[in-house]
């Protein structure tokens, strides 16, 4: 409940008086907050439902899945926004705060899956790619001899033999981001399986075997610190002009990100799969994450619109595969029509299993 | 005496001949004269530089490419019921209206025989930006009785076919581009040879609102001005009276003790508090705390105020300063009082001075945008404000903001359009500092 003004300065004198003149009025606009891999998505819903309904268009807003998550579970009122987009599933931490501060009722749409992809300049030379590559490229120690050892590679033959003599470096997504966590472990963890190193890393812990495979797992995601791999914690125009300004690096992208900028990048293919909206709807292409959003029941016919927006965001003409939202980069869920049943019912998400 | 010994070297030293401790000081002379040069010029070059970049990319964000062609608007699609009400019309979506155009482009090229070449319906429909439905559909439902008639259409073009014309996008890239093909490229310049498409002059980028992704052709700058206007409607009617009240006590008459010492400190040092301390406040106190709206123009020029009273406090107190006692002296003099002597003549001699002050922290705030992130102002919107005072609540842009959003879109077009709003945010800061300097110029006077 937002406490009373206290006119103990004279702005807040001013205020008060400012306030008073004007008419208290419900919110009628949606307020959305969030991921912003998520962000394009959601405007592109966002102005298409404004044009074609009654409402005025949502607001949207980017920041973070974890931000976005935790704004949600403010707690209930006009004062906190509606829907929450996330390029990660919600945590229990989320839950537990939602909990405390009044949210129960929380819905979770998944509205399709985003293709994470590996590319570089135009005029770099062709590779392709498995995790097992990425994984010595940039792993803190890798296997040699049947021994670890730390990783001394500079220069991808010294990766994978097939590859041309072109110096490692490798842009990649900030631990803050979700991106990264695919990155972690679609590519890094299973890459770290195939090399054996994954193996080394839980014979060399004493203990039983949830103990390993806890260790070995964060063993795996050790990266060397010696400038070969670069986080990036911006977005992916940050990516592009770093990649831009270091021709010999390749960086990791969203594909939506990619298709809009592909007459300077060239994809890579991973275990010979070219990254793209069919082959990830097919999981065929390994790197790929699903992307949702978090409603807030308690606002369904509370905040006018809101359940027409979340209608429409899962329409078939809108996330189906035909969709603006596909035409954009999108991977369509093949599942879209469990998640319209899931939304026609206003079906609050389950305890998370774990 | 230490130079004893040196002495004899000066003696029957040329007057017209330099000797050498006056040329390693001449020198030193020019050296520094030299220094002071390259240091302008580095900071000159830095500047054009930067502005030949910003205009390099950002002018041509003031002109945009469009498609005309005549358009029938079949009742018979549009309003099925015949009646011309909008409500009923309303049911007609733009996916609806972008049928429609399709044909009606389809009928253009035809009727002006224009090769089609190999391209699909959907192709060459997605030459148009996809604006133009929405476009038309708003344009009908506010004036249903062009239902029935053939009236002509200017759609934007797609964002790459604009780039094609302003050379951004070439035949070379689009073979490599996933969003358009060289065959549609072909068919445009057959288009503009038969005077279809053309560039012009796009009031739009001032007066749109912000578009997604899918269309940064019809990106505008509305929101953002509409926004910015309103914060700084705000922080003149709040930091202009609190400013020049509190400057007036602090300097005309409050005691000197150690409390007004104290306050004085704190306002020069929150001068110099960084911008985004005062978001973190806003969004602490105003939204929080008060339960202010997320994104409204008046959480904004309230944060702004703060940031903005310790600048004009400092400056109005400058200008009161400057004010010569003797003013003071010989109003009391005649038997004025002290609220007299202030309100009289002192505060009207020091105007000139308030107002230059008042303007160029106007100016600083016009160009912030760290402390508007916190508060929800970086969010796409879409919709304009409404008037005031109701308008402050509703959500709106900001100028700096909407160019920080710009540059982390995806498409390659939306770097002209941030240049684009850079440049119109210089434009609005160098008339708010041109209009400071004419101020003082005009009114300032000297004893």
């Amino acid at each position: 409940m937002p406490a009373r003004p206290i006119p103990a300065v004279l702005p807040a004198a001013f205020l008060t008086a400012m306030l008073a003149a004007l008419p208290a009025a419900a919110r009628d606009n949606i307020q959305i907050s969030g991921s912003s891999t998520v962000l394009p998505y959601a405007t592109i819903v966002a102005e298409l439902f404004g044009e074609n309904f009654d409402h005025p268009t949502p607001v949207v807003e980017g920041g973070g899945s974890g931000a976005g998550r935790k704004k949600l579970c403010e707690g209930v009122g006009e004062g906190t926004i509606d829907i929450a987009n996330s390029s990660s599933r919600i945590k229990q931490s989320d839950i537990d705060l939602c909990t405390a501060n009044g949210v129960t009722g929380v819905m979770e749409v998944r509205f399709g899956y985003d293709g994470i992809v590996f590319a570089a300049l135009r005029d770099q030379p062709d590779f392709a790619f498995t995790p097992a590559d990425w994984f010595r490229a940039l792993s803190a120690r890798v296997v040699r001899d049947g021994a670890l050892a730390p990783n001394t590679a500079r220069s991808w033959d010294e990766v994978n033999p097939a590859f041309p003599r072109h110096e490692i470096l490798a842009f990649i997504p900030g631990t803050k981001h979700g991106t990264r966590e695919v990155f972690d472990h679609n590519v890094l963890l299973a890459g770290c399986k195939e090399t054996g190193a994954y193996d080394l890393y839980a014979d060399a812990v004493q203990g039983d075997d949830d103990a390993k495979k806890k260790e070995a797992e964060t063993r795996c995601l050790d990266l060397r610190t010696d400038g070969v791999a670069v986080d990036i914690d911006g977005d992916y125009t940050e990516t592009l002009a770093r990649v831009r300004a270091n021709p010999a690096g390749i960086g990791v992208f969203g594909l939506s990100f990619y298709q809009s900028n592909t007459d300077r990048l060239r994809v890579y293919t991973m275990n010979g799969v070219v990254p793209s909206v069919d082959s990830i709807a097919s999981g065929e292409y390994p790197v790929s994450r699903p992307l949702f959003f978090y409603v807030k029941l308690a606002h369904m016919g509370v905040i006018p619109g809101l359940r027409d927006y979340v209608t429409f965001f899962l329409s078939d003409e809108v996330a189906g595969p035909d969709g603006p939202l596909a035409d954009y980069g999108l991977v369509p869920d093949p599942k879209l029509h469990e998640t319209q049943a899931l939304v026609a019912a206003e079906r609050p998400m389950e305890p998370l299993s774990q | 005496m230490t130079d004893t010994t040196a002495a004899p070297a000066f003696r029957g030293a040329s007057l017209t001949e330099p000797d050498a401790r006056t040329r390693r000081r001449n020198a030193a002379e020019r050296r520094f004269r030299l220094l002071g040069v390259g240091a302008v010029a580095i900071g000159l070059v830095a500047l054009v530089i930067l502005l030949g970049s910003i205009l390099n990319n950002g002018l041509s964000a003031f002109r945009q490419t469009y498609i005309t062609f005549p358009i029938t608007l079949d009742a018979a699609v549009l309003d099925k019921q015949g009646n011309r009400n909008p409500e009923e019309m309303k049911k007609v979506t733009t996916i609806g209206y972008g049928k429609l155009m399709q044909q009606a482009l389809l009928d253009a090229l035809d009727e002006q025989g224009i090769d089609k070449g190999d391209l699909t319906d959907k192709e060459i429909m997605a030459l148009l930006s996809k604006e133009a439905p929405a476009d038309l559909r708003d344009a009908v439902l506010a004036d249903p009785s062009v239902v029935g008639q053939t009236i002509p259409v200017n759609a934007f073009a797609t964002s790459r076919l604009d780039g094609y014309l302003k050379g951004r996008v070439t035949m070379e890239s689009a073979t490599r581009d996933a969003n358009i093909s060289p065959e549609q490229l072909q068919l445009a310049d057959r288009m503009e040879a038969a005077g279809l498409i053309e560039k012009r002059l796009n009031w739009g980028f001032l007066t749109r609102p912000d578009a997604s992704e899918l269309r940064p052709e019809a990106a505008g700058l509305g929101v953002a001005i509409l926004g910015s206007a309103y914060m700084m409607i705000v922080v003149l009617v709040l930091s202009l009276p609190i400013g020049v009240a509190a400057s007036i006590y602090l300097e005309e008459l409050a005691p000197k003790n150690r409390w007004t010492d104290l306050i004085e400190i704190n306002i020069a040092n929150l001068a110099a508090v960084p911008s985004i301390v005062f978001g973190i406040l806003a969004l602490a106190l105003f939204i929080n705390t008060w339960g202010l709206p997320q994104s409204a123009p008046l959480v904004g020029g309230l944060v702004l105020t703060l940031m903005t009273l310790p600048t004009i406090i400092i400056a109005t107190r400058a200008s009161l300063k400057a004010v010569p006692p003797s003013i003071r002296d010989a109003a009391l003099g005649v038997g004025a009082s002290k609220m007299q002597a202030i309100f009289h003549h002192v505060l009207p001699l020091a105007m000139p001075g308030i107002l230059t002050g008042t303007i160029l922290g106007l100016a600083r705030a016009l160009g912030e945008s760290a402390p508007l992130l916190l508060i929800g102002m970086v969010a796409f919107v879409r919709d304009f404000p409404g008037a005031p005072p109701q308008g402050l609540l509703d959500p709106a842009s900001a100028l700096p903001v909407q160019v920080y959003t710009w540059t982390q879109r995806a498409d390659p077009a939306f770097v002209e359009r941030a240049s684009g709003a850079i440049i119109v945010l210089l434009v609005f800061l160098l008339t708010m500092n041109a209009l400071a300097i004419i101020l003082r110029r005009r009114f300032e006077r000297r004893w």
